[in-house]
């Protein structure tokens, strides 16, 4: 576990004024980690069963927002991960989870303060959570939100 | 339950290989057209909720959803048409007058598309406006008799109180009410941005807006809704709204259900009660009372600010607009028939006024007639779409134009015509704070300014192609319009040739 | 005085005829006087300029003898428009002398109308009854028979002055007027290439206006807005042309609204509002108020002209020079014209010759003169 935080790294920012609860952060969340990830329509019908989302949104109308993985500073999950398969990148500081030596003990789920692990039993049992959307220039959700509640930001340091 | 003759006037249509389920367009409707069906986990549609804003069309992911108009036959009648019909069934069950929102729809000639611009060959050169300055500024304002100069040949008083734009086009009145905090901020925004400015409606200035000032002008109504004394010293002129375009004779319309608490507050009235202004001002009766309250305005602002009046475009607007000149006022603005609306009586949108073109050839005339066309500027509202449109207004005489439905078709807006609803699914025409998160006015602020510019370098690029560099040669310069299917009568009201005389 | 839209049936006026052109003036400014003769070669060298549809002059201090008469000077169709004509003005004015301009026969110059000029002055009684100050008592007069008498037109009416016109090529219509023997400190010229065949003397210019005069070379865009706002204030553009709009917007704006040449200029050729950075505050206020305050008299579109009156003379060029002027200097002389071989052609060796920028004005005015 590295704390190292002088470089920069970015994440996505919620902005609550302007999510209209739409949910479509979800479907291209899906859609970007299906096997389909440029078609909506086969990664929703042809793959079964599909991802599950790795932003939920979370609504009491009006009030509502994306919730995805903080990436935070100190991450509770890779401190409970019990194989070593959730890391924090010492450059990016963006935490994964190493899918081929999770074993799906659910450790992080409980440990996340925020619910932003969920379940994925796509092919094998593993912790989804969000990836910042690896190689993409952009993360699906922010590039699909339709009113700029989702933002990439840099952020050095702090939570 | 009681036998409606009330059918769906849309048809919601479902790709069924496309749909994916996702119920984005179940969060999105409003009118709860869209439903998801828990044991069967499908979405599906109620098509008489659809009001065919194209929310669910726009935001879907897959691009599944279109919607038709129903295709339910009536027996072919060009008297009883289904929309006359439909109207008769509704008052039937209900009792009340037809309400729509927007401007009047009906087939009248739009003048606009019949009148054709000239272009410079041979004997004069146009002006090419990327390599020479093209100019737009206009001043909005009362001008003297004469200037005064001393002996060595300098202005002794310099002209005051103008408003100075930097292209000829100004955000129309609407309402905090009728429409969004966010969308009056998107609007605001944009109008600091671009150097012009926008209009607060009949409903008051919210306190956010008073950082905006300097780029608005507020409105005195009939309701004389959020007028109070810091209200005048906040904007940069002052406009009383005698009429509008939409509904000429009665006054502004609010149901209850668009008045919450910001409402409230900035209107000073009741939550939840129904803002109906008066039809007329209550103390404007005749015009040397408008006079009269011109001068007020002036004196309660120490004469800086210019005073606006707006009345909706009637049969003898000349001869009002006259008066409105001779009565003080710096600005005349009219309103055409096609001006929008958030609520309207159906039969009073659609029947009463007359089109801005020929109101706005007639004012300019008549006061020209009477050598006081140089006195005052005119504004033309009602339907300005687009730049053609705004070259034409000026052309006819028009100092600048008001535009409203085009601006919020740039934020969003389908044209529904549902504002009176309170269920603007664009967050738009609504009060609901679910809905009016939809528009934010970053994205709204940018894409009224990006409508504008285009309209700018349009309009730069006809007055090139007229041989003119600045836009003061074209107001009122009625050669350089030409009519196109238009008969004698008309062409003599709007002033024009026919295309090729 | 009515303004209505003018429906006039003035032949030419009944469509706009757009036109190119060559302009030439030369002026002394001690006032001494010279002959015809040099204005009439400077114009013969711009032949190509013009298409033999229009050409005429201005003199100033040509009538001496008569120096405090207004100089009506008029083409008359028909021998019963001259009796009409004299009608009106024996009852507006008192006539002191009434004959034909003297005129050779020129091949280039055809058949044309009657030429006359009286010699009067405003009848005083009558002026004093109008309320209105002798100038525009006569401006008035003068449009009412252009309006009014048909057949009749008043090519100039100035005091100690003449506007000399014709359908031919300048030089033909200098020599078919004698210019060569009158002697004025202030010739301007044009030479007309109108794209129809007007027919119709009273249509080249200068166009005149009490003592004004002006030749333009070039098209304005911007007359309908300018004519419009004109007509407001008792001008009628009965002929449709630029050239009288031009010295309607002039005699408007120095005469009536009592603007300094200086910024009438500025109104005219308005400095753009890009330069306005460069000027201090109080400059900006004054232009933004002339602009703002004089929008419809903005002249859009090419144009040079040359203003003349009795105290000198102004040429002018659009903002963005699109037509040609030069100007040069020989001792108290001055010279403009459309191009620079045409004021060689009469001063070889000027002291100075010079381009003005758009916008520019040149102005001579006469030794004592304050003002045009």
């Amino acid at each position: 576990m590295n704390l190292n935080m002088n470089k920069s790294s970015k994440r996505v920012e919620a902005r609550e004024e302007h999510c209209i609860g739409c949910g479509l952060c979800q479907v291209h969340c899906i859609t970007a980690h299906s096997r389909y990830p440029h078609d909506i329509v086969k990664a929703f019908k042809r793959q079964s069963p599909r991802p599950v989302a790795r932003v939920r949104l979370e609504e009491a109308r009006p009030v509502s927002f994306a919730m995805q993985c903080r990436h935070c500073d100190d991450p509770k999950c890779v401190k409970g991960c019990i194989t070593g398969a959730m890391t924090k990148d010492s450059e990016t500081g963006v935490v994964t989870n190493q899918e081929d030596r999770c074993v799906g003990c659910w450790t992080c789920i409980l440990a996340c303060p925020f619910g932003a692990i969920t379940r994925e039993e796509t092919e094998k049992k593993v912790a989804a959570k969000c990836d910042l959307c690896g190689a993409r220039e952009t993360p699906a959700c922010v590039e699909h939100c339709p009113n700029g509640a989702l933002k990439l930001v840099e952020r050095r340091g702090g939570k | 339950m009681i036998l409606t003759s009330n059918t769906p006037e849309f048809l919601i249509e479902r790709n069924k290989e496309r749909c994916i389920h996702c119920q984005v367009c179940v969060r999105q409707c409003a009118n709860k057209a869209h439903y998801f069906d828990e044991e069967d986990g499908k979405v599906d549609s109620i098509d008489i909720n659809c009001v065919n804003c194209h929310r669910c069309v726009c935001l879907c992911p897959t691009k599944a959803i279109t919607v038709r108009k129903f295709p339910l036959e009536f027996r072919e009648n060009s008297n009883w048409t289904p929309a006359v019909m439909r109207g008769i069934y509704k008052q039937a069950e209900t009792g009340g007058i037809l309400l729509s929102g927007m401007g009047n729809d009906r087939p009248y000639p739009i003048y606009w598309d019949h009148l054709l611009l000239n272009a410079s060959q041979v004997t004069n050169p146009s002006i090419d406006p990327l390599r020479k300055p093209m100019e737009l500024k206009t001043f909005i304002g009362r001008k003297p008799e004469k200037l005064d100069f001393d002996q060595q040949g300098r202005l002794i008083t310099p002209l005051n109180c103008q408003l100075e734009l930097d292209l000829p086009i100004m955000f129309s009145a609407m309402s905090f009410g009728s429409i969004s905090l966010n969308a009056i901020k998107s609007l605001a925004r944009a109008a600091v941005e671009l150097g012009t400015f926008y209009n607060t409606g009949e409903g008051g200035l919210h306190q956010d807006l008073y950082s905006y000032g300097s780029n608005t002008i507020v409105q005195v109504a009939s309701g004389r809704f959020g007028v109070h004394p810091q209200y005048f010293n906040a904007g940069a002129a002052i406009e009383i709204k005698i009429g509008q375009g939409a509904k000429p004779g009665i006054g502004g319309h609010l149901p209850g259900e668009k008045v919450g608490l910001e409402v409230s507050k900035t209107r000073m009235i009741p939550e939840g009660s129904d803002a109906i202004s008066p039809a007329p001002h209550h103390d404007i009766y005749s015009i040397e009372d408008l006079r009269q309250l011109i001068y007020s305005l002036k004196e309660a602002t120490r004469y800086a600010k210019p005073v606006f009046v707006k009345i909706a475009a009637v049969h003898n607007v000349a001869a009002i607009a006259s008066g409105i000149a001779r009565a003080g006022a710096d600005a005349i603005v009219i309103d055409g028939f096609r001006g929008g609306t958030g609520a309207a009586p159906l039969r009073t949108r659609d029947s009463v006024g007359i089109p801005i073109e020929l109101a706005l050839a007639a004012v300019d005339d008549r006061l020209r007639q009477e050598s006081i066309r140089g006195q005052v500027s005119v504004i033309a509202a009602g339907s300005i779409r687009n730049s053609s449109d705004v070259v034409k207004a000026i052309a006819l005489g028009a100092d600048a134009v008001y535009v409203a439905s085009a601006a919020l078709i740039s934020l969003g807006c389908h044209m529904c015509q549902k504002c009176y609803t309170g269920k603007c699914n664009w967050g738009i025409a609504t009060q609901d704070p679910h809905l009016t998160k939809r528009l934010n006015p970053e994205i709204g602020c940018q894409r009224a300014v990006n409508l504008l510019r285009a309209w700018e370098h349009e309009i730069k690029e006809l007055l090139g192609g007229m041989g003119i560099n600045a836009i003061e040669s074209l107001r009122g310069n009625r050669l350089m319009l030409r009519g196109i299917g238009l008969s004698d009568r008309e062409l003599e009201i709007l002033g024009i040739g026919a295309a090729g005389q | 005085m009515d303004c209505v839209m003018n429906k006039q049936r003035q032949l030419e006026g009944q469509i706009r005829i757009p036109s190119g052109c060559a302009i030439s003036g030369i002026f002394n400014r001690r006032g001494e006087c010279f002959s015809g003769e040099d204005i009439i070669k400077s114009m013969a060298l711009m032949h190509d300029r013009s298409n033999g549809l229009g050409g005429g002059f201005a003199a100033y201090g040509i009538y001496p003898e008569y120096a405090d008469f207004n100089a009506l000077q008029l083409f008359f169709e028909h021998a019963d428009s001259r009796v009409k004509t004299e009608e009106f003005i024996s009852r507006h004015f008192e006539i002191e002398k009434s004959e034909k301009i003297p005129t050779r026969k020129v091949p280039g110059i055809g058949p044309g109308p009657i030429i006359w000029r009286y010699f009067a002055k405003p009848n005083v009684e009558k002026v004093e009854r109008s309320g209105l100050n002798e100038l525009e008592y006569t401006m008035r007069c003068v449009m009412r028979i252009n309006a009014e008498i048909p057949g009749a037109f008043v090519a100039s009416s100035g005091k100690n002055m003449g506007a000399f016109k014709a359908v031919g090529f300048p030089e033909d219509v200098g020599e078919f007027y004698r210019l060569e023997e009158y002697q004025g400190y202030l010739w301007t010229a044009h030479g007309r290439f109108p794209t129809n065949t007007p027919g119709w003397w009273g249509g080249a210019h200068p166009f005149t206006l009490l003592d004004w005069s002006i030749v333009h070379n070039g098209e304005i865009s911007s007359y309908g807005a300018n004519r419009r706002y004109l007509e407001m204030f008792g001008y009628v553009c009965a002929l449709q042309t630029d050239t009288e709009a031009i010295t309607y917007i002039f005699d408007y704006l120095l005469r009536k609204q009592q603007v300094p040449l200086e910024l009438a200029v500025k109104i005219v050729a308005a400095p753009f509002w890009s330069e306005l950075a460069h000027l201090d505050k109080n400059e900006q206020e004054l232009v933004k108020s002339l602009r703002a305050m004089y929008s419809s008299l903005l002249i859009n579109g090419p144009f040079s002209i040359i203003l003349g009156s009795r105290n000198g003379m102004m040429a002018l060029n659009d903002r963005i020079k699109l037509r040609p002027l030069v100007a040069a200097e020989k001792g108290d002389f001055l010279y403009v014209a459309s191009e620079e071989s045409a004021i060689r052609e009469i001063c070889s060796q000027p002291d100075k010759v010079w381009s003005p920028r758009g916008g520019e004005p040149i102005i001579g005015l006469l030794e004592g003169a304050e003002k045009l």
